[in-house]
């Protein structure tokens, strides 16, 4: 059994000029100590994902249909009191995007870590038990404990994200959800991170879900990865299935796209841009800007077939029709 | 002018900004203090070549392009710029030295000023902030011309704003006048502020990160179009980047800034397939690739810690805090440029004798 089994989840946004299909029957699962990686242009609906799995969709936005399961437990089913209660922090946390930004800035590193701990721990841990638990996860993300102290103007981009970590790490959980983490970072500091949360991962046994448009930092820690296309998942698998294989004609060209430091093979891209989620073209949704386009991509969604074991993709061209 | 020709001269060039005392400091009379964003540094663009500048944020890079297109003077040193023929022509005596450099560290008469305007043109990082939200796309292509007085008519301005709008694949063009920013994706946008730097035949452009608030499809275009331009007008680019993999891509030579000074330089295959600055080094091993394998192993960055302010930089070598083969002479004495194979210089002290 998954720890985090996600079936046919859809996530629209009512707006006043139509139904938004932000995400779009999407369906993955996440084994214990696994790390999957989501990617996809902006705009694809990475990030709604994510919020869904939180059940903090922001209206007029709400989930419409499909199972969240944790470890049994329906999400989609729960009461929000139920979802604040036992799920968030606990078992699944975020780290939400450029929330490196958003530390308080009048309150010291140590009240934030604790604050978050004594709302959602049901009282087990005092003032002190919280702050030296804090202490603790400090050293685990790689500073010291003085930065308890410290207020979030002293700290640079990188100690501030190592800050934000330590949060989601506070209660425990076992899922952790990362949205951009190191997009706003220098490639230096964006390697430290990452190989933070490499080191986080194999001491903890965490799970975690990684949402960036950048492919090469989803080659770096994850098992498993998602690409995302308007909405819909187009191709799933274990990263080397992905990267070494790539089937959709959207992931080799995303991954054609990458100006590589190694050679200087030549880069190409993907023309047009991805369509607005409010009025997706029919058929498959990638056939406007596909090379290899044929008549049935325009008239029926293709399938989601597995071609090899665990390697799932969604294109007219690997299934019959 | 003649390819390899150098176009552009910086030798020692600074930029310090004051920082605003505080009252005691004034009452005690301490010497005021800067933030040395550019520190001394000399490079040399010749035509035709694209010239990176990568460092990671902090490091100058913005503040050497900005002295470059001249949107800020500098404190120190000379930038000497080579106008094409025509301008030189036009040019009052006393200005240009006997090779036909102009200095723009100087203060230039409005007349001269404006014609060198025309030929330095800037690309802006984030093309979200760089467009003026209340002008149609017509208009922002329209203003450079009105400011210096390119077609006299109003069809010949529309013809070359029609051009300018094709050369950067935003077509059909008609249907690009009357949109106003908010109407265009990221990398139309992009398109529209690098259309708008070409628009005036500039013969140098500074590209200041165009392509870092884009998304990885997107790059690639926006990258690949720029290269076609540079190619097809024969310019030269001052390309400014954190990303190495993008300037391995896309130059000729790269100058790796670190708090201000350069660090190293030279031709790109020779900075990126043998480093010689234990920076350099760091930043290309930190660079990701998209191989599955690499979740397995540690990224191995051989440096510590984070780059420290530009206000209170250490003695002798800058980067020698968080250098792992830091010496004693390291921590005394600012290390030399020191040529170690053609055309690729180094400031280290691993590399010099002492």
């Amino acid at each position: 059994m998954a720890l985090l089994e996600v079936k046919d989840l859809k996530t629209y946004y009512y707006t006043l000029s139509g139904i938004v299909k932000a995400v779009d029957n999407v369906s993955f699962s996440l084994e214990k100590g696994e790390v999957l990686g989501i990617a996809g242009e902006s705009g694809c609906g990475k990030s709604t994902l994510a919020w869904s799995l939180l059940k903090l969709v922001p209206p007029p936005g709400r989930i419409a249909g499909g199972k969240i399961l944790v470890k049994d437990n329906d999400l989609t089913k729960m009461s929000d009191d139920e979802v604040r209660s036992k799920i968030r922090w606990k078992t699944i946390s975020m780290i939400f995007q450029g929330a490196m930004n958003s530390l308080h800035p009048m309150y010291n590193v140590g009240e934030q870590l604790v604050e978050a701990l004594r709302y959602h721990s049901s009282g087990e841990f005092d003032e002190e038990a919280a702050l030296n638990k804090a202490a603790e996860l400090l050293e685990d993300v790689g500073l010291s404990k003085d930065m308890l102290r410290r207020y979030p103007h002293e700290l640079s981009g990188g100690q501030k994200q190592r800050v934000v970590i330590a949060m989601s790490l506070m209660a425990d959980p076992e899922i952790v959800i990362a949205d951009e983490p190191t997009t706003a970072l220098d490639v230096i500091v964006q390697a430290q991170i990452l190989n933070l949360f490499k080191k986080l991962r194999k001491e903890k046994d965490l799970s975690m879900i990684f949402i960036t448009h950048d492919l090469s930092v989803i080659a770096e820690v994850s098992d498993k990865v998602a690409i995302m296309y308007a909405g819909k998942i187009v191709e799933y698998g274990t990263s080397e299935q992905v990267f070494l294989n790539p089937l959709h004609p959207y992931t080799q060209g995303l991954l054609k796209s990458i100006p590589k430091i190694r050679s200087k093979e030549k880069i190409e891209w993907i023309p047009g841009v991805p369509p607005g989620l409010a009025n997706p073209p029919p058929g498959c949704r990638f056939h406007p800007r596909c090379p290899y386009a044929m008549d049935v991509c325009r008239r029926e969604e293709p399938p989601m077939i597995e071609v090899e074991p665990g390697h799932y993709v969604a294109c007219w061209l690997h299934s019959k029709r | 002018m003649v390819n390899g020709e150098i176009i552009l001269k910086a030798k020692g060039l600074k930029k310090y900004f004051g920082i605003r005392r505080s009252i005691s400091e004034v009452l005690a009379r301490k010497p005021p203090r800067y933030v040395k964003a550019v520190d001394g540094i000399d490079f040399d663009i010749r035509v035709g070549e694209v010239f990176c500048l990568v460092g990671e944020s902090g490091c100058g890079k913005t503040t050497t392009g900005r002295m470059i297109a001249r949107l800020l003077p500098p404190t120190e040193g000379s930038l000497l710029y080579k106008p094409t023929r025509e301008t030189l022509n036009k040019i009052p005596p006393g200005y240009a030295d006997k090779d036909g450099y102009v200095d723009l560290s100087r203060k230039l008469p409005k007349k001269l000023d404006k014609l060198l305007r025309q030929e330095i043109q800037i690309v802006f990082q984030d093309p979200f902030g760089s467009l003026n939200p209340r002008m149609t796309v017509y208009n922002i292509l329209k203003e450079p011309l009105i400011v210096h007085n390119i077609g006299s008519t109003e069809s010949e301005r529309r013809e070359i704003i029609y051009r300018a709008l094709t050369e950067v694949k935003l077509t059909p063009p008609e249907q690009f006048f009357e949109r106003y920013p908010h109407m265009l994706s990221g990398g139309q946008r992009q398109r529209v502020a690098i259309a708008r730097a070409m628009i005036l035949r500039p013969t140098l452009v500074v590209a200041d990160e165009p392509v870092s608030m884009l998304d990885v499809s997107i790059r690639a275009e926006i990258l690949q179009l720029m290269l076609d331009m540079q190619k097809g007008r024969n310019l030269s680019y001052v390309f400014i980047t954190h990303d190495l993999a993008v300037a391995n891509y896309l130059c000729s030579r790269i100058a790796v800034m670190y708090l201000g000074k350069i660090v190293e330089i030279g031709p790109t295959d020779l900075v990126i397939n043998n480093p010689m600055h234990p920076y350099t080094k760091a930043l290309i091993a930190a660079v990701p690739e998209p191989d599955p394998k690499n979740r397995f192993k540690i990224r191995e960055v051989p440096i510590k810690g984070e780059v420290p302010s530009a206000a209170n930089i250490p003695p002798g070598c800058r980067f020698h805090p968080r250098c792992p083969y830091a010496m004693d002479v390291c921590r005394r004495e600012e290390p030399p440029m020191i040529e170690v194979e053609p055309g690729h210089y180094v400031a280290c002290w691993l590399h010099s004798k002492h």
